[in-house]
């Protein structure tokens, strides 16, 4: 607690930071997978393309797309960017499954009345389908920001984990009380973000209060 | 360019054995690996069919996924570390801990997906309770079990790679000791041997996935209108496990 | 014979399902139980085989408390079939039939050959045993479900809504066969349904529930219809008004020996034996004549 105090400077920072480069890629996935959970829904074959593509990136584990990105956009290893951008590809990996689950989650029945009283293509998707998909993209949302933020503290190996350097120095110092603390904050600011996206959904969508999926299916989505 | 670099490194004999070769490095990696699934399947298997079966305490599996998934692996690992210092058994005890949750939710999702009326039926006309498990729920339930286990074996294969940050070697010893030393050739040769690995686990465990789906379920016609619950959604095969370390 | 004696059941989340029940169950008779959902109608079957325990109370079969017996293989010795069948869906069907005897340790070929025949029995081509149940329809899944359900030639059959999912002109059929095969094999057959029509077409014994399992009429479906015991019997099987109340359509233009019957409502319901176009039994030929057993009643078109 001591310690907390007197580098309560320095964990704020730490912890700002956190916030700071895993909103971009929950927000980043969150808006590619409008788009291509459509495309997937809508032809089978784009379907698993992008399952297949989404699926290899994802499976490579963290640190080594963590180090293999610079070569491949370019960048120094100690840019930000870096990790943000594999965040962000994991991030698009899990959504991209759930938002075509969710897509096809929309009744036929309500898809074929809104074509039967005259919607546009355009204006049935973000009329009708998009907003009887949230339930289900909130969920996997959820999963993403949990995710990301848990994940992001890897990046301290290359000198961007935000909370993550609390780790390594902590480790490095044989100072169980900074990981620990490292540890903490990181769960807050998952919790904190798990809460306002519920929020969100909740003002959102009133209608869902009860998601379509139980928490079960959600908890093996995540999970599995 | 690096990437080429990092391939002839790769297949540069002279990096192959000796004793910071990839050959004894992979086999470290997999035996970090096998060791720590192993004691979570004991655990994991046993726990998760258990909740399947009885229904009781899927709350609890619930409670377990859902914090997991936010636990930073990476602290957790240094953290334990600290305490018990380096070796073989801290890590396998925290890989497996980390592979527990998604072991057990995928035995216990597996059996909460087999259609209560089979089960109910099965038990009607006489099956025990051990008759009901063995014949009916765990073959039916096959595939998402070894979704889950699928799960967790890319998590330990992917936090496995920190084995290289705590004194121990693996494929993630590449990674860290380029790091360290500022040469991103070995990082990335570390980089593209884990992620080879864990590319070549998953289509294995995937594969045998595959094969394990029950005749019956996956032949089926469309022509019956309760076909639709013996389609085990893939989702959760390919699904979001976490690529931890 | 199959006796209830004073049994009721309470369930763990408190509703009592069951109160106080008593009823005997003749041997080698088809017992139907009907009454809307949540009448307790299937936990009273359920508890012929121990699928659920009374509260209080006890079931005799033959005499003999079950409620010593172990509950395997006390339903290992009863056949069960249920609504959309049960099947295991990752076995062949002829897997599927020899179930029981399998577990039973009744060797592979003997009872691959005795499930054989069970699908002639009812009624099903030799040439489905290999397929799985998700390629059959769902009157097939029916049938095997029975055939399932016959494969140990248990006493007692036991049969649970088992021709509420499929369409009526497969409903029809499986109903027919049902009585065909009652006739040849002669079981107790315990059946529950909601379908008062399905009650008087198989029932020899038809038993009219309410909530709680409180037996509001038993007996044979023609007494049933003749006399109900009170309103509520008299609404459920539709006696008083609608489709039952049949009279002879004067506008029908009936040459012949036959007249048009309409029910209530004023549709056709079926034509009736009327040589010279009079009823037998009828003195005279009146403007309106009721067919129902009714005569408090004759007339209320």
């Amino acid at each position: 607690m001591q310690w907390l105090w007197e580098n309560r400077d320095l964990v704020f920072g730490l912890s700002l930071e956190h916030v700071r480069l895993s909103v971009i890629p929950i927000i980043g996935g969150f808006i590619a997978c409008i788009p291509l959970g459509w495309l997937a829904n809508r032809f089978r074959m784009t379907r698993a393309i992008q399952l297949t593509i989404f699926g290899i990136l994802f499976t490579i584990p963290s640190l080594a797309l963590f180090v293999t990105l610079p070569s491949v956009l370019g960048t120094k290893i100690l840019n930000p960017i870096n990790v943000v951008v594999a965040l962000t590809i994991y991030a698009i990996a899990i959504m991209v499954r759930g938002a075509a689950d969710a897509f096809a989650s929309v009744p036929r029945d309500v898809i074929e009345s809104a074509n039967a009283v005259g919607f546009s293509s355009a204006s049935r998707f973000w009329t009708v389908e998009f907003p009887l998909a949230g339930p289900v993209l909130l969920a996997n949302l959820r999963v993403v920001s949990v995710t990301t933020v848990s994940l992001l503290s890897v990046g301290a190996l290359v000198g961007n984990g935000a909370l993550g350097y609390l780790f390594i120095n902590g480790y490095q110092r044989d100072f169980p009380t900074e990981i620990m603390i490292g540890i903490v904050f990181t769960l807050v600011i998952a919790v904190v973000f798990d809460q306002i996206l519920v929020l969100i959904g909740r003002i959102l969508m009133p209608w869902a209060r009860r998601p379509r999926r139980s928490p079960r299916a959600l908890m093996v989505r995540g999970a599995a | 360019m690096l990437f080429l670099e990092a391939l002839a490194f790769i297949v540069d004999p002279a990096n192959l054995l000796g004793e910071k070769g990839i050959l004894p490095r992979l086999v470290d990696h997999l035996l970090y690996t096998g060791l720590s699934l192993g004691v979570a399947l004991l655990i994991g298997i046993p726990v998760g069919l258990i909740i399947g079966h009885t229904g009781k305490g899927k709350n609890l599996v619930i409670a377990l996924t859902g914090s997991f998934r936010a636990l930073p692996t990476f602290g957790l690992l240094l953290f334990i570390i600290l305490f018990t210092g380096l070796g073989l058994w801290p890590l396998v005890f925290v890989l497996a801990v980390l592979a527990i949750p998604p072991i057990i939710a995928g035995a216990y999702s597996g059996l909460d997906s087999v259609n209560r009326e089979t089960i109910d039926s099965a038990r009607a006309i006489g099956m025990t309770e051990w008759q009901i498990l063995g014949k009916v729920e765990i073959p039916l339930a096959l595939p998402l079990i070894l979704g889950g286990i699928r799960s967790a074996t890319l998590q330990i294969i992917a936090t496995a790679t920190i084995a290289g940050y705590v004194g121990l070697t693996g494929l993630g010893r590449f990674l860290i000791e380029g790091l360290a030393y500022h040469d991103y050739t070995i990082a990335f040769a570390g980089a593209i041997l884990v992620a080879a690995l864990a590319l070549a686990a998953d289509g294995l465990l995937a594969l045998v996935q595959k094969l394990v789906v029950p005749p019956g379920v996956s032949r089926g016609s469309a022509r019956t209108t309760h076909r639709s619950r013996w389609n085990f959604r893939p989702a959760v095969s390919t699904g979001t496990h976490i690529t931890g370390g | 014979m199959i006796e209830f004696h004073g049994v009721s059941k309470r369930f763990a989340d408190g509703t009592l399902a069951v109160d106080d029940f008593s009823l005997l169950i003749p041997s080698r008779k088809t017992t139907v139980l009907v009454g809307s959902s949540g009448c307790g109608k299937t936990t009273l079957l359920r508890m012929i085989n121990r699928m659920v325990d009374p509260t209080s109370g006890y079931v005799d079969i033959d005499g003999d408390g079950i409620a010593a017996m172990p509950p395997v293989s006390l339903r290992r010795s009863i056949g069960y079939v249920m609504q959309n069948s049960g099947l295991l869906p990752h076995r062949k069907v002829i897997d599927n039939v020899a179930t029981v005897p399998l577990l039973t340790g009744v060797p592979k070929k003997e009872a691959h050959a005795r499930a054989l025949e069970l699908l002639d029995t009812v009624g099903l081509d030799r040439s489905l045993a290999d397929r799985y149940p998700s390629q059959l329809s769902g009157g097939q899944q029916q049938r095997v479900g029975v055939a399932r359900g016959l494969a140990v030639n248990p006493n007692i059959l036991l049969m649970d809504e088992p021709f509420g999912a499929v369409d009526p002109i497969v409903r029809a059929d499986l109903q027919h066969e049902l009585i065909r095969l009652q006739r040849d094999l002669d079981k107790t057959v315990v059946f529950v349904t909601h379908d008062i029509d399905e009650a008087f077409l198989l029932g020899d014994q038809v038993v009219i529930l309410q909530v709680g399992a409180h037996i509001e009429q038993q007996g044979a479906p023609s007494d049933i219809l003749a006399n109900p015991a009170n309103e509520f019997v008299a609404d459920f099987v539709g006696s008083a008004r609608g489709k039952r109340r049949l009279m002879v359509d004067e506008t029908a233009d009936s040459r012949g020996d036959d007249l048009v019957l309409i029910d209530g409502a004023g549709y056709p319901a079926g034509v009736v034996d009327a040589p010279g176009g009079v009823l037998p039994g009828a003195g005279s030929s009146p403007k309106s004549r009721s067919i129902s057993n009714k005569t408090d009643q004759a007339g209320d078109a």
